[in-house]
């Protein structure tokens, strides 16, 4: 091969890493262009909107005016309540699988299958099911046998909007937990089994503690993805606008990104919802980025110190 | 100890070896069942969720009373009118073709943006990018996930729809090629995770021996780790197209919701999803059309599960043959 062609070859070669590199960064480039975009018009939109009025006060004048508080106080009483049920029944199933379950037990495979399942449902298919199952069969159930058929609980509630979306988020903890479980190392556990210590005293003192980093990731992220849904509460519990607070379980309740819907497709007056509109977005958007934000630098540490 | 303390007979007041010794056996008896009838809630879940929107959907085929109103064949079959969903009308007419069609043709666009972009950035993140760059864009796309679904509606709705009608000149301001670009922001992140993966899980023997036979990094790229991570690759694409079709609150915001059959990306469509969404809270409870939703439901949850059960299918084979590393 002559000198002269090697050197073309070569530049050639060159020029195509070169277009590849350019193609596929320019790729993420626009990816996150497309992210920057959407948070950049919302915060520029709801900039003015967001005062401590618009956040404590109620929505007025055929929520044309006024404040977001209800739709804050429904979001959290919502997550809250959700948690409580998503994030032990989550780690539960986590501990079983890495601490109780041989590798080839049936029945954690079977707990696999459904965990992947579980989170590839779609959000209006929980809808459905939250309707089916806990308002109009375990809701009447109660009804019947505890307030001799008066409508208490066997209509959208809370706690049923809550039980849903617990078993939508189950999945977010699973994942996290089962990570962080994995990563406690094994001589951990062997040293508290041969100091005595029981099985499940390991699990709750030497396990648990040291994955707690994991399981808080998890449990934010299932509260993050939770406050975000509207599919699935549009028939468990979510109303249009209430001019009370959710005091007990059985209680409607506003919600933020349900709040978003409403104003964007039922709003008598679009010109003056817009503001509200994009104020409500705003507050949503920023308090499930600050979730994840927290959950994202959480995990990040817990991985450097596993390195370490 | 808390468990076994609470769980300890109190009356018992024996030697404290032995107390202890039972406590700690009765918490952890208990501690242990708990934990793994717990555990089960999942395996709960799904047969659950199968058997409660299964029976509101069964009607649809088994029951006469309905089947007055509703027609199997009238589901699929045009009826005079053509292919008209319109169940709210003197004389309702159900046909779900528009409504599946509609889905599709939203999920395709989406494909079509988010799959080139996303296999990409996966390329350059697991290719191109030093450290700093991998660590601007992993959280970043992790933070896109993380956006609730109706806050890219929204945008999609104000915003977006604004931009494609003054660059396309569309025929209505919300449609097909809106809820797609819009859809796209959805099923990026699985894509770009899985195709990740994918390309992560290609041994780096692989990209050495070919270094070591001359190429360059481009035809490493191109000729060896791409077709090694092909099936992942082809995996995150069926998982992106199993969250397309049952996103809800994107399409809902974005689509204009006019179930129109045709096949025009500037015409306004109607989803599966956003039929259900839209018509259950105003139907009435026992109706054809209430049972005709959940049969919608239940199509809806079977799809999704085979489209993911091949996705899965699809990764842990190419785990196999890969050896296994990630």
């Amino acid at each position: 091969m002559a000198k002269g062609t090697g050197h073309v070859l070569q530049r050639r070669v060159r020029k195509s890493d070169r277009v590849l590199l350019g193609a596929t960064g320019f790729a993420t480039a626009l990816i996150l262009a497309m992210l920057a975009t959407l948070v950049l018009d919302v915060v520029v939109g709801g900039a003015k909107t967001v005062t401590w009025s618009f956040l404590s006060e109620a929505p007025t004048k055929g929520m044309t005016a006024g404040g977001i508080f209800p739709a804050i106080v429904g979001t959290v009483a919502l997550t809250l309540m959700m948690t409580l049920a998503a994030v032990p029944a989550g780690v539960a199933t986590a501990v079983y699988l890495t601490e109780y379950a041989a590798a080839s037990s049936p029945i954690a495979r079977a707990i696999r299958i459904c965990i992947s399942n579980l989170a590839g449902v779609p959000s209006i298919v929980f809808g459905l099911f939250g309707l089916g199952f806990f308002v109009t069969t375990i809701g009447r159930g109660i009804d019947n046998t505890f307030y001799a058929g008066h409508l208490t609980y066997g209509k959208p509630a809370l706690i049923w909007a809550a039980l849903t979306l617990a078993i939508l988020t189950l999945p977010v903890v699973v994942v996290s937990t089962e990570e962080a479980l994995r990563s406690v190392p094994r001589e951990l556990r062997d040293a508290s089994l041969a100091l005595g210590a029981t099985r499940f005293q390991t699990v709750l003192r030497v396990v648990l503690p040291h994955a707690l980093g994991g399981i808080l990731t998890g449990a934010i992220l299932a509260v993050s993805r939770g406050a975000g849904e509207v599919a699935p509460i549009m028939f468990t519990g979510v109303a249009y606008f209430l001019p009370y607070l959710p005091k007990y379980p059985n209680d409607q309740f506003m919600n933020l990104g349900y709040h978003v819907y409403v104003l964007a497709t039922q709003s008598p007056d679009v010109d003056r919802t817009k503001p509200l509109l994009y104020g409500t977005v705003l507050v949503l958007l920023g308090l499930t980025f600050l979730l994840n934000l927290v959950a994202i630098v959480i995990r990040s540490r817990m991985r450097r110190r596993i390195l370490a | 100890m808390a468990v076994s303390i609470s769980t300890a007979p109190r009356t018992v007041k024996k030697a404290a070896t032995l107390t202890l010794k039972r406590r700690a056996r009765w918490g952890e008896a208990i501690g242990e069942a708990a934990v793994k009838i717990v555990a089960l809630t999942s395996i709960a879940s799904v047969v659950l969720i199968l058997i409660f929107v299964g029976k509101e959907a069964l009607p649809v085929l088994t029951s006469s009373e309905l089947h007055k109103e509703l027609t199997f064949g009238g589901m699929f079959r045009p009826s005079a009118a053509g292919y008209v969903w319109q169940p709210v009308s003197e004389v309702p007419k159900y046909n779900i073709v528009p409504l599946f069609v509609g889905t599709l043709k939203v999920t395709l666009v989406s494909l079509f943006v988010a799959v080139p972009l996303s296999v990409a950035a996966a390329v350059f993140v697991a290719e191109f990018a030093g450290r700093t760059a991998r660590e601007i864009v992993k959280p970043a796309i992790e933070l896109l996930a993380g956006i609730p679904s109706v806050v890219v509606g929204f945008f999609a709705l104000v915003v977006l729809a604004t931009w494609v009608q003054s660059i396309f000149g569309t025929e209505h301001r919300l449609n097909t090629l809106v809820a797609g670009i819009a859809l796209s922001f959805a099923i990026m992140p699985v894509v770009f995770s899985v195709s990740e993966d994918a390309l992560r899980a290609v041994p780096d023997s692989y990209r050495q021996a070919a270094i070591a036979l001359g190429s360059t990094k481009s035809q490493v790229v191109l000729r060896v780790v791409l077709p090694a991570a092909a099936p992942g690759i082809a995996a995150a694409v069926v998982l992106g197209f199993g969250r397309a079709i049952g996103e809800t609150m994107i399409v809902i915001l974005a689509t204009g919701n006019a179930a129109l059959l045709d096949f025009d990306l500037g015409h306004s469509v109607r989803t599966v999803t956003a039929t259900i969404a839209q018509e259950l809270g105003e139907v009435v409870v026992g109706s054809a059309h209430y049972h005709l939703l959940f049969f919608l439901g239940a199509l809806l949850f079977l799809s999704t599960l085979v489209v993911n059960a091949g996705g899965e299918r699809i990764v842990s084979g190419m785990r196999r043959k890969l050896g296994g590393g990630s």
